[in-house]
């Protein structure tokens, strides 16, 4: 036991005296939560139109006002002909042009009718179709107060409730994947990398005729490792609460409980790499080939699963941040208890067995 | 420049012998392009909806039937429980409940106003706002349907309307993979530009093969030479196997010209490279290369605008993509590849970028010290 | 003319001086052993011989040039090989010496025969197209110096070119350096196998950042009263403060 201890503290000590990569690790769930918490957001605001008013008269003056006063655009531009509209898109300026007619005002008021065109750059769909509803909803509300605000007759209203979200903020998806996503790197990434180096520098003959145990070199590899993530856990939960104002809804013990789950099932999958590496570049590669670029596209944290080809549907229920990514989903942002996600669990703890069963058995055969 | 040739022959047999970078070049473009735009569809289909309908009323079954009659929604379950419902919405079997109130036709006709209740799973944003905003729009519809049936309207309408036409320009099929795919052929450029590059050159450091370079009369901007024009071809030959793959795959041929999107990825490899190089003179071992490379291209490429708008970041983020090579490439990219720009329509791109490629290498120069 | 002359030549790093104030010279043709304890300083004094790093103060004059202005053009006349192993392990035989005859500037013409001597010499000329990694070590070492004085520098650096060899290769080795002194090229060698310092003409002992001893092995064991080398370097060495590091 005592042999044990000095293990783990040698292995602290590797970890630790490398400050360059000390303070990558930790400082990337910082940054990344930064970024994902404010400045990733789906939210449309702020998009960059241009006007074509061929009308100039008091009616186009008062559409554009109000266009600018809202928050979802910014007039950029004035175009001035129909000439110059194409090439202001292909310079990127603007993602939209409104388009008013001549005699705008007064097609509506001797004709009661006019027609708005609204050109949108259709090149990101999403942002298309959310640009043309909020202008056309404005300019619907102009309308309505040209109108002097009658109640209509026979009118059904909608009243919305955002569920969960109510702000609409786009750090609540993002949290539990950077969760996956760190977790992935530390532990996966940098165990694999540990033991392949080792491995590669020759050390790790040293420490296999000593008199120790195999299995405990490898515990004592992983943990560091695993009390690196369980700081990186709770330093994104107390971002995520303070910073980014992302309450936990659920019960902290059920999330944390969680988290070291996946973290035990990752570490496994480090010392799974590792065994089928033989130098650190492969080992990198194939943690960034197989593990991240995975989380990355198929936990359904950057993209919604239920939009993908069904085979992969069918491949993203082999990776485990999936299961992840929809537990904490569940627990952190929808405050579900542990009835709601059982299922998940047990898949995933099922996989975490099946990991270290075979990265353990790799690992012994390695060794004859 | 016989010595640069020299050096030239060394770096491409190295390259061709290591089985891990040519791996990783031919088959990090077929996996990226082929599996990427398929998972990166964020493109608002198949909303799935719940109706609590406490009416079952005429009027409540024709909006219903009229909601699921569009292609957006998809009706999951028709119940007259809203815990139920939301029930479904918790296990992420349904993304919205609408719900009808009691006497909702009653209230309608006789009280001319009943409301509607609509909750959401707002967690996915977009689909929460695009989902929102389309049964919204069916609902007006089918309150114009209603009004039409009971009011006579004066023959002149004596109320002005604004008609509003929409036209969507440069991707009329509203296709994602439009939108996607050009930009993941900047990523990996980039990546192997800034990638591969750091990693070369400090291998040669870890290796110790730099120390006899660094005694040979091999110049300073020789060597560095060297290093950076394989990297700078086999960026461009990923570039038209992304190309090529692009076109085959997904029927993409760019409405701008080649000759643009090659000149720009030539100065743009120029940029990265340089960055590739920085990150070679502050790293001594590969693991340390890797992590800070990585590290630098999740920052670049998450704020290069690839999956959100650039426009709705806050300002530290925008003035961040400023001085984001990968940003100002994905934006050309779909400039020349979807809206057919010119190289007239980018010159502030490349500008932007030469100076990028002007700094960046002039850091790593400066950095690189042949004698200490 | 001299090869080297090293006027109170001085390296110092922060707060510790690496090579103190050394002088001394070496003649053309000479086979000038340079030993010192680890951390004597003798390799950073060879690393500023060679241009690799900027001295703090004094002057040398290499191959003719003064070290301080003409560090680049010093390097076209000297041939360097490293501690560390110096071929490129994925390229073959015959491409390193290709590559590195090309960035001394030989034509392609003498590229040709001179590999084609070298491969002769060693007795690998099956081995030329096989990568360098697939070699013993002891055949590396020995094509790493071939390559080295392959443009036919004025002097060679050796940087403790034997470790780690077996007595056999070693022996081969030395033939070498004679066969090049014996061409008129200075042989600048540092090492920690004392029957080796015995092979050199002149040596200097490095103690402490300073040249506590100099010339023939003949001479120094007479004024140490020293039955070999070895018991010269270790009364020399036993004076040194700066730990092993």
């Amino acid at each position: 036991m005592k042999q044990f201890l000095f293990f783990i503290r040698k292995e602290f000590l590797h970890v630790w005296r490398d400050k360059r990569t000390l303070l990558i690790l930790f400082g990337m769930p910082l940054i990344q939560i930064l970024i994902f918490g404010f400045a990733l957001t789906n939210e449309v605001k702020n998009s960059h139109i241009g006007i074509l008013d061929n009308a100039k008269d008091d009616a186009s003056r008062a559409v554009i006002q109000r266009l600018e006063a809202s928050r979802y655009f910014e007039v950029v531009e004035n175009i001035s002909s129909n000439a110059t509209l194409e090439p202001t898109f292909r310079q990127g300026k603007i993602k939209m042009a409104v388009v008013f007619p001549v005699g705008f005002q007064n097609e509506l008021l001797h004709e009661n009718k006019s027609t708005i065109q609204l050109i949108a750059d259709a090149t990101d769909p999403n942002v298309a179709n959310t640009l043309v509803n909020y202008a056309s909803s404005i300019v619907m509300d102009y309308q309505n107060d040209m109108r002097g605000r009658l109640d209509l007759p026979y009118a059904i209203n909608t009243e919305l409730r955002m569920l969960y979200n109510p702000q609409m903020k786009g750090s609540y998806s993002f949290v539990p994947g950077v969760m996956a996503m760190v977790l992935m790197l530390v532990c996966a990434m940098m165990t694999s990398i540990s033991i392949v180096r080792e491995r590669e520098l020759g050390t790790m003959e040293v420490i296999l005729v000593s008199p120790i145990v195999p299995m405990r070199v490898i515990v004592a590899k992983m943990v560091p490792y695993f009390l690196l993530s369980a700081v990186n856990i709770a330093s994104i939960l107390l971002l995520s609460v303070f910073v980014l104002d992302v309450p936990i809804q659920g019960s902290l013990v059920l999330l944390v409980s969680e988290c070291l789950l996946f973290t035990v099932s990752v570490l496994a999958l480090g010392l799974l790499i590792s065994s089928a590496a033989d130098s650190q570049q492969t080992a990198m590669l194939i943690s960034l080939m197989g593990l991240f670029l995975p989380t990355i596209m198929l936990s359904g944290f950057m993209f919604p699963v239920e939009n993908m080809p069904i085979p992969l549907q069918v491949i993203s229920n082999i990776v485990p941040s999936k299961w992840f990514y929809y537990i904490v989903k569940n627990v952190m942002i929808k405050g579900l208890g542990f009835d709601f996600v059982w299922k998940e669990t047990l898949i995933l703890g099922a996989m975490t067995v099946f990991f270290l069963a075979v990265s353990v058995r790799n690992f012994k055969t390695r060794l004859e | 420049m016989r010595s640069l040739l020299i050096l030239l022959e060394k770096e491409f047999r190295q390259v061709f012998r290591n089985s891990a970078i040519l791996r990783m070049i031919f088959m990090m473009p077929a996996v990226q392009l082929l599996v990427m735009p398929l998972a990166a569809d964020y493109e608002v289909k198949n909303v799935k909806i719940v109706v609590v309908d406490y009416d079952h009323s005429p009027y409540s079954r024709k909006l219903v039937n009229k909601i699921t009659s569009t292609a957006y929604f998809t009706l999951v379950d028709y119940t007259d429980s809203y815990n139920k419902a939301l029930t479904l919405v918790e296990k992420d079997q349904a993304d919205l409940v609408l719900q009808i109130p009691s006497a909702f036709e009653k209230q309608i006709v006789r009280e001319d106003k009943s409301t509607l209740f609509l909750a959401i799973n707002a967690i996915n944003g977009t689909k929460a706002n695009l989902g929102s905003a389309y049964l919204r729009s069916i609902i007006a519809d089918f309150n114009q349907e209603i009004r039409l049936d009971w009011v006579q309207f004066p023959r002149m309408n004596p109320q002005p309307v604004i008609a509003i036409s929409s036209i969507n320009w440069f991707n009329p099929l509203m296709n994602y993979r439009f939108f996607m795919v050009p930009g993941i052929l900047v990523i990996l450029v980039t990546l192997v530009g800034a990638f591969l590059s750091a990693l070369n050159i400090v291998k040669e450091k870890e290796v110790g093969t730099i120390e006899q370079i660094n005694v040979t009369p091999i110049r300073k901007y020789q060597f560095i030479l060297g290093k950076l024009i394989p990297f700078w071809v086999l960026g461009l030959v990923i570039l038209s196997i992304g190309l090529l793959l692009s076109r085959l795959v997904y029927g993409i041929l760019p409405a701008g010209s080649f000759l643009t999107i090659y000149i720009y990825a030539a100065i743009y490899l120029l940029a990265v490279l340089g960055l590739g190089l920085l990150v070679s003179t502050f790293a001594n071992t590969q693991q340390q290369a890797m992590l800070l490379s990585f590290f630098m291209m999740i920052v670049f490429i998450l704020l290069g605008g690839l999956y959100t708008s650039i426009d709705s970041m806050p300002e530290w983020a925008q003035w961040f993509t400023k001085i984001n090579p990968v940003a100002y490439f994905i934006e050309v990219m779909r400039m020349v590849v979807l809206k057919g720009s010119t190289l007239h329509d980018i010159r502030f791109h490349i500008l932007a970028t030469f100076g990028f490629a002007v700094i960046l290498n002039g850091l790593a120069v400066w950095n690189y010290r042949k004698r200490s | 003319m001299k090869a080297i002359e090293v006027n109170n030549l001085t390296k110092r790093f922060a707060n510790f001086t690496a090579v103190d104030h050394i002088t001394f010279d070496v003649a053309e043709g000479e086979i000038f052993g340079f030993l010192g304890a680890n951390g004597a300083g003798k390799t950073t004094a060879m690393r500023m011989l060679c241009g690799l790093s900027l001295p703090t103060s004094g002057e040398a004059m290499v191959a003719g040039l003064d070290l301080n202005t003409h560090a680049e053009k010093i390097k076209r006349r000297i041939g360097y090989m490293s501690q560390k192993f110096s071929l490129y392990e994925d390229l073959t035989v015959r491409e390193n010496i290709r590559f590195y005859g090309g960035i001394y500037g030989l034509t392609n013409a003498e590229i040709k025969s001179r590999t084609a001597e070298v491969l002769a010499n060693l007795n690998i000329t099956n081995e030329a197209n096989v990568l360098v990694k697939s070699l013993p070590l002891g055949w590396r070492q020995k094509l790493s110096f071939s390559v080295a004085i392959l443009h036919q520098p004025k002097i060679v650096f050796l940087d403790e070119p034997t470790g780690g060899v077996d007595p056999i290769t070693r022996r081969e080795f030395w033939t070498m350096i004679y066969e090049a002194a014996s061409k008129g090229t200075t042989i600048f060698v540092t090492t920690h196998y004392m029957d080796e310092a015995e092979y050199c003409h002149r040596v200097s002992i490095m103690v402490d950042g300073r040249i506590e001893a100099l010339g023939t092995p003949k001479e120094l064991k007479a004024n140490f009263n020293a039955e070999g080398m070895s018991d010269v370097f270790l009364k020399l060495a036993r004076k040194a403060k700066r730990g092993d590091d």
